[in-house]
């Protein structure tokens, strides 16, 4: 009987074994020890412990210079991003089904066209002779434009923020219900003040949630800028990827001191999001009932 | 009362046409024969997409690229069903902490992980780097949350303990009430999310640029790489791209949504 008990007990070992080890090897040598490698070697120099490539990026100004323009980039472009979906999602909201799921087909689609692809059809409709460039310049609406700035990465973030932030806001704005405004009505409220007053209370949390996952998707961002200035507009992330696979001027070690810095700046954002929230009355109420 | 004033549909039209832009304007390109300083093309040809078609290299760089999705996607389902079934039946304490888990390979930016890789996997006992080897295996972190995500949707859809109990009182061992029970339940969720992560393995860069580039030149690559021939040849390259993802995400939706 004990016998019997002992070999179910290891046949049971045996099974989790089986089910879950190898999926735990796989993520750990491709997700976790190549974290843990960049967070131990960014103390790395030359082989001892040291805080110098720490003080490598704050003295270094092209480094600054780097996490500048991806703030800057991210920071405007979630903004954007988010008001055009805001407004898109409102919008939508008011129309009939079947241009409503007509919409967001292609919302879904289009949210798999970022990248190289993307940068290229900019380039065929903004760049230097694109047909959009030339329909606002004959109309002198704008003198001349290049999309090679970090005007023509805002517009590109820009474009690939709007599917994102769509998909995220859509389902929530299923909290609000068409009798909300029709009592707030009755009541004399106009359309601003329903907006005001219950409409963006009970939306902030969806709103902050997708601000937050938008400017993480920004600064992440590596291939549309890459494709679009072959790695000579200074993001971050380029910065990063030159110093690990460039041709010359490898130094691995100062790269993970980047992305070290660069992920406590993501994980501070988190941070922010989870402290907004906290402060939103409406969050409270969900998470309460 | 249903608030259908047409501004709404008019702002709608504005966004979405600003949307679809690019997308006219690249296949507009793609079809056309010469597209100089002018705001609408000259003549119309299909000759881009037939040099596209019978370019070995794209040809080649197309079923590396349908190849290394495909390896990625089946290790992801042989390492994931198996795992998940063991958290939800076995051990539902581990949820939570799971569901932390596969935020990661969100989380942490590709060119972050990337630095960890390559110097990982260039050397030592597992020199797989500039091989398609590290792209199956690092692709597999990628589509980690969707598949999750979904599998464990359906997880929790089709009480799970009841039909496996259910099984093994008529005689099932537990292994033949998952393949026979449960492994068919599965099958409308995990297919929905094999082709949403297909599509999103197949638009992936910034690995196969950092990690392998030409060494082992997948779409992407070769998108990239062929940026100079000529602007119409990449648009059909492009066009030829978003068909495909196209079609993906189409089925996609269409398997979400029936039930």
């Amino acid at each position: 009987m004990a016998q019997r008990s002992q070999r179910s007990k290891r046949d049971r070992l045996l099974t989790i074994l089986v089910c879950m080890g190898p999926f735990a090897l796989f993520f750990f040598l491709f997700q976790i020890l190549p974290i843990l490698w960049v967070v131990v070697n960014s103390f790395n120099v030359e082989g001892s412990f040291s805080f110098d490539h720490y003080k490598d990026i704050f003295s270094s100004a092209f480094t600054l210079q780097a996490f500048k323009n991806s703030l800057w980039l991210s920071v405007v472009s979630s903004i954007l991003g988010l008001l055009i979906s805001l407004i898109l999602v409102n919008s939508l909201r008011r129309t009939d089904n079947r241009l409503r799921s007509l919409v967001i087909s292609f919302i879904n689609m289009s949210s798999n066209f970022s990248g190289v692809p993307l940068a290229f059809a900019f380039i065929i409709i903004l760049g230097v002779n694109g047909a959009v460039t030339l329909l606002l310049q004959g109309l002198g609406i704008i003198d001349e434009f290049n999309l090679y700035s970090k005007w023509g990465l805002l517009a590109i973030y820009t474009y690939f923020q709007i599917p994102l932030g769509v998909l995220l806001l859509y389902p929530a704005f299923d909290a609000l219900r068409d009798e909300w405004q029709e009592a707030a009505q009755l009541m004399g409220a106009t359309t601003w003040e329903f907006t005001r007053m219950v409409a963006l209370p009970i939306l902030t949390p969806a709103i902050i949630g997708t601000f937050i996952i938008l400017l993480a998707n920004a600064m992440g961002a590596y291939a549309s800028v890459y494709a679009l200035t072959a790695g000579n507009y200074n993001v971050i992330t380029v910065r990063i990827a030159s110093l690990v696979s460039g041709d010359m001027f490898l130094e691995p070690n100062l790269a993970a001191a980047i992305s070290v810095v660069l992920m406590i700046l993501m994980a501070f954002i988190v941070a922010i999001n989870y402290l907004l929230l906290g402060r939103s009355r409406y969050a409270k109420y969900q998470a309460n009932s | 009362m249903q608030n259908t004033k047409p501004i709404h549909k008019i702002i709608v039209a504005v966004i979405i046409f600003i949307m679809v832009l690019p997308i006219v304007a690249t296949f507009l390109y793609s079809i056309a024969t010469k597209w100089g300083a002018t705001i609408l093309p000259d003549g119309l040809t299909l000759q881009w997409y037939i040099q596209l078609v019978t370019d070995p290299r794209f040809l080649a760089s197309f079923f590396r690229s349908l190849f290394v999705c495909t390896a990625a996607m089946l290790l992801s389902i042989v390492l994931m069903v198996p795992m998940i079934f063991m958290v939800f039946y076995t051990f539902p304490k581990l949820k939570k902490f799971f569901n932390f888990v596969v935020i990661l390979p969100f989380a942490v930016p590709p060119v972050v992980s990337s630095v960890g890789l390559i110097q990982l996997y260039s050397d030592g006992i597992l020199p797989i780097s500039g091989t398609f080897w590290i792209l199956i295996f690092t692709y597999f972190t990628m589509v980690i949350p969707f598949i999750y995500r979904s599998l464990a949707n359906s997880f929790t859809a089709i009480a799970l303990h009841d039909l496996m109990d259910a099984a093994r009182l008529l005689g099932a061992s537990t292994a033949q009430a998952f393949f026979l029970t449960v492994l068919p339940n599965l099958k409308k969720g995990l297919l929905s999310a094999v082709f949403i992560s297909f599509s999103i393995l197949f638009g992936e860069f910034v690995f196969a640029n950092i990690l392998v580039g030409t060494r082992y030149e997948t779409i992407q690559i070769y998108l990239f790489n062929t940026r100079q021939i000529s602007g119409h040849f990449t648009s059909a390259l492009v066009m030829f791209y978003f068909a495909f993802i196209f079609v993906f995400t189409f089925i996609a939706n269409r398997i979400g949504k029936r039930k």
